[in-house]
């Protein structure tokens, strides 16, 4: 059996590895497929669907579908990026996201994401839900009012951290991080430096009293787009 | 004009304009156009007090300057001073507390500048009652283009300061609690001190203009909306003018001391508030005069009246030129603003140029902390007065309570007064103008009111005068 697995993005041939999926060979290619639930180190998960793909003419998540012998996937295509652009709109009506003055402004993928597909203000009405503040615990705080439900943190803390500090609760329009504790964050065994803290992609999960310390202009997305550093791989190999 | 059941006719002006926020002013007038009752009415509401409860405090200094976007840096530091307190981190490193003077002595340059230049200079260079068509700052532009160049280059000097200090020209983040997140960068510094001698020069015109304008119009300005009341600002521990820091000294019409170097953590034992129905703008008073007697000017000719001295050289022969007008006793002439403010303008020039040379802007330590408090209070002076934010922070280190006192709502009595004096020396009995009105409009002006700030409000900018008659009917209204 070949070790290499030759298809198709968008006319371009890459060679991914048995057991890759799309989203691992293209980021190998230094081709970037937006992404905010996926994250590196983590199991595939498929659940913001800001990675979808066309396999073959149909719509696939690329974080968690394998590469295959001869496909061809679409990736950057007008049709994806609209797509792409309006469910990141979505996510910003369904929870509270005021950029102007979160901390993570500036380190924060979804505005990250946003900005690269030049999205001003979401063109879906606002749900403006009511969310809770968890500042029980001495060093994190998880401010549910920006979670966009990505499950990154319940896959680190079980797969990085060993424990089981977050799950989902909830249907719809109802569902919400939940610790696994009575009530509070402060109740569980999480600890600051734990990845499922630093792996949060919004201002959902934060390390307090160390918000804005970073200057504007110094900040993570200030000069680049997010998805560039998988770009520059490409630039740099070519 | 509208008359009203009671045959009182009441006269508004809705929007006020070329200040900042939205209000209207209200003219009751009887039978014979006598003026019975001249109000400012403030109609923004805003409610920062409310959400930032429950959210942490380190975000505090970031959301609360949400509340203006004219001189946000005065919420950004009164905000962070407060929550220096909060992390005890009070006493700053000496590059902390002079980036936040740079950033703040830009901000009080490209505020001023915006108003002496743009929004009052119509008022004066016209005069009041001077066709309205060139009575604006596109009249200014076209019959004296130097000055409004002027006035745009002193604010982009001011806000590229902001830009350096705090990231960015509007709604920053430098400050963070116990200190700043940057320090001033050798090439930063130097872009600044290659146009400085320009700007001291500029700001040098800009007083002279001022001073000319006063001392040539001082019998208007002894009867336009002049009378006597308390002065109240921030003054440094010698007795200098400080527009950062500093305890709170105010003074009565005469210049007696009525308190003097009060922490600002004591401001509750000194000053209330009264509400009252029409506006949506409180009027705070100190306390031992009483809600009637209570009341005090801040802002610029209140900081020249109450300041023993300034600490830089130009601006202290200004003031002592500014209070031999008045034999050295407090002057209480609203026009007078305008003056004081220019001196105040050229004070910032003079701290920006010392604080470029000082190499600790380029030191590396920039935050300090020590033991945690709960309750905090911080105290600015903003370019339009006394600015006092005052908060509560509970063990899980979210904000369970803030007060804000916010520069305008100081002056709101004064503010009236002035609408009622200018109302009843000028509309009295006669036919109604634009130009009558717009005096109404140079009082309000003087003070430089933020109306979006001092009801924390949001909402949009202009203000409109009601003439009302004896029924509470409106009878003319002015709107722009």
């Amino acid at each position: 059996m070949s070790n290499t697995i030759t298809f198709m993005i968008d006319g371009v041939e890459i060679e991914g590895k048995p057991g890759q999926t799309i989203m691992q060979a293209a980021d190998e290619a230094g081709i970037y497929i937006p992404r905010l639930c996926a994250f590196k180190g983590l199991s595939p998960y498929g659940a913001c669907r800001v990675c979808t793909v066309m396999v073959n003419g149909r719509p696939q998540a690329a974080c968690t579908q394998p590469v295959a012998p001869g496909t061809v996937v679409e990736n950057d295509t007008e049709r994806l990026q609209h797509l792409r652009g309006n469910i990141v709109e979505m996510m910003f009506v369904e929870g509270n996201h005021y950029c102007m003055f979160c901390e993570k402004s500036g380190n924060c993928e979804l505005q990250a994401m946003a900005y690269r597909f030049g999205i001003a203000a979401p063109k879906y009405p606002y749900l403006f839900p009511e969310r809770d503040v968890d500042a029980s615990h001495p060093d994190i705080l998880i401010d549910r009012n920006r979670c966009i439900l990505c499950g990154r943190c319940i896959r680190a803390s079980s797969d990085l951290d060993g424990k089981n500090v977050f799950q989902f609760v909830g249907r719809g329009k109802d569902k919400q991080i939940a610790v696994n504790a009575e009530a509070r964050l402060a109740d569980t065994d999480i600890d600051v430096t734990d990845q499922a803290v630093s792996s949060c992609p919004v201002g959902a999960i934060l390390k307090k009293r160390v918000g804005y310390a970073v200057p504007i202009g110094e900040r993570l997305y200030d000069h680049k787009p997010i998805g560039s550093d998988i770009e520059a791989a490409r630039t740099a190999g070519s | 004009m509208v008359v009203a059941k009671n045959g009182l006719k009441r006269v508004v002006i809705e929007p006020v304009t070329r200040v900042e926020g939205h209000g209207k002013v209200t003219i009751l007038l009887d039978e014979k156009n006598k003026v019975q009752q001249a109000r400012l009415h403030i109609v923004e509401f805003r409610g920062f007090e409310r959400f930032v409860q429950g959210r942490p405090f380190w975000e505090v200094p970031v959301l609360v300057q949400r509340l203006c976007g004219i001189c946000p840096v005065s919420h950004h530091l009164a905000a962070a001073k407060a929550m220096d307190r909060i992390v005890g981190g009070e006493n700053l490193t000496p590059t902390a507390e002079k980036m936040r003077r740079l950033m703040h002595y830009g901000q009080t340059l490209q505020s001023h500048a915006l108003h002496f230049f743009h929004l009052c200079s119509p008022d004066l260079l016209f005069g009041f009652d001077a066709d309205v068509a060139i009575r604006n700052v596109i009249g200014v532009i076209a019959k004296f283009p130097d000055l409004a160049v002027q006035g745009v280059m002193l604010r982009k000097y001011g806000q590229e300061l902001i830009k350096a200090t705090a990231g960015k020209k509007i709604h920053g983040t430098g400050a963070i609690p116990g200190g700043i997140n940057k320090n001033l960068s050798i090439e930063e510094r130097d872009g600044f001190l290659k146009d400085l001698d320009q700007m001291v020069e500029w700001g040098r015109g800009a007083l002279k203009v001022a001073k000319d304008y006063t001392v040539e119009h001082l019998e208007l300005a002894k009867e336009f909306a002049a009378f006597p009341s308390s002065h109240l600002s921030l003054i440094r521990e010698d007795g200098a003018m400080d527009l950062y820091d500093g305890g709170i000294r105010a003074i009565t019409a005469d210049g007696e001391k009525i308190f003097d170097h009060v922490a600002p953590e004591k401001y509750n034992d000194y000053i209330a508030e009264e509400v009252r129905s029409w506006s949506y703008m409180k009027f705070p008073f100190i306390k031992s005069l009483g809600p009637e007697e209570g009341w005090y000017r801040v802002g610029p000719l209140a900081r020249v009246n109450t300041c023993d001295f300034i600490d830089t050289p130009e601006a202290e022969a200004a003031r002592k030129e500014f209070m031999a007008v008045t034999d050295n006793k407090p002057n209480n002439l609203s026009l007078a603003y305008h003056w004081a403010r220019m001196i105040e303008l050229l004070h910032s020039i003079e701290k920006i140029k010392d604080l470029l040379h000082d190499p600790d802007l380029q030191g590396t330590d920039l935050v300090v902390k020590g033991e945690r408090r709960g309750e905090a209070v911080g105290l600015l002076e903003a370019p339009r007065g006394t600015l006092f934010h005052h908060y509560k922070v509970d063990e899980n280190d979210q904000v369970t309570m803030a007060n804000l006192i916010v520069s305008t709502t100081n002056n709101n009595e004064p503010m009236n007064r002035a609408v009622d004096s200018i109302a009843r020396k000028y509309i009295d009995g006669k036919e109604i103008t634009e130009g009558l009105l717009n005096h109404v409009e140079v009082g309000i002006r003087a003070y430089d009111p933020c109306l979006s700030c001092a009801t924390h409000a949001l909402g949009q900018m202009p203000l409109v005068v009601e003439l009302v008659d004896c029924e509470g009917n409106v009878i003319d209204r002015r709107s722009k």
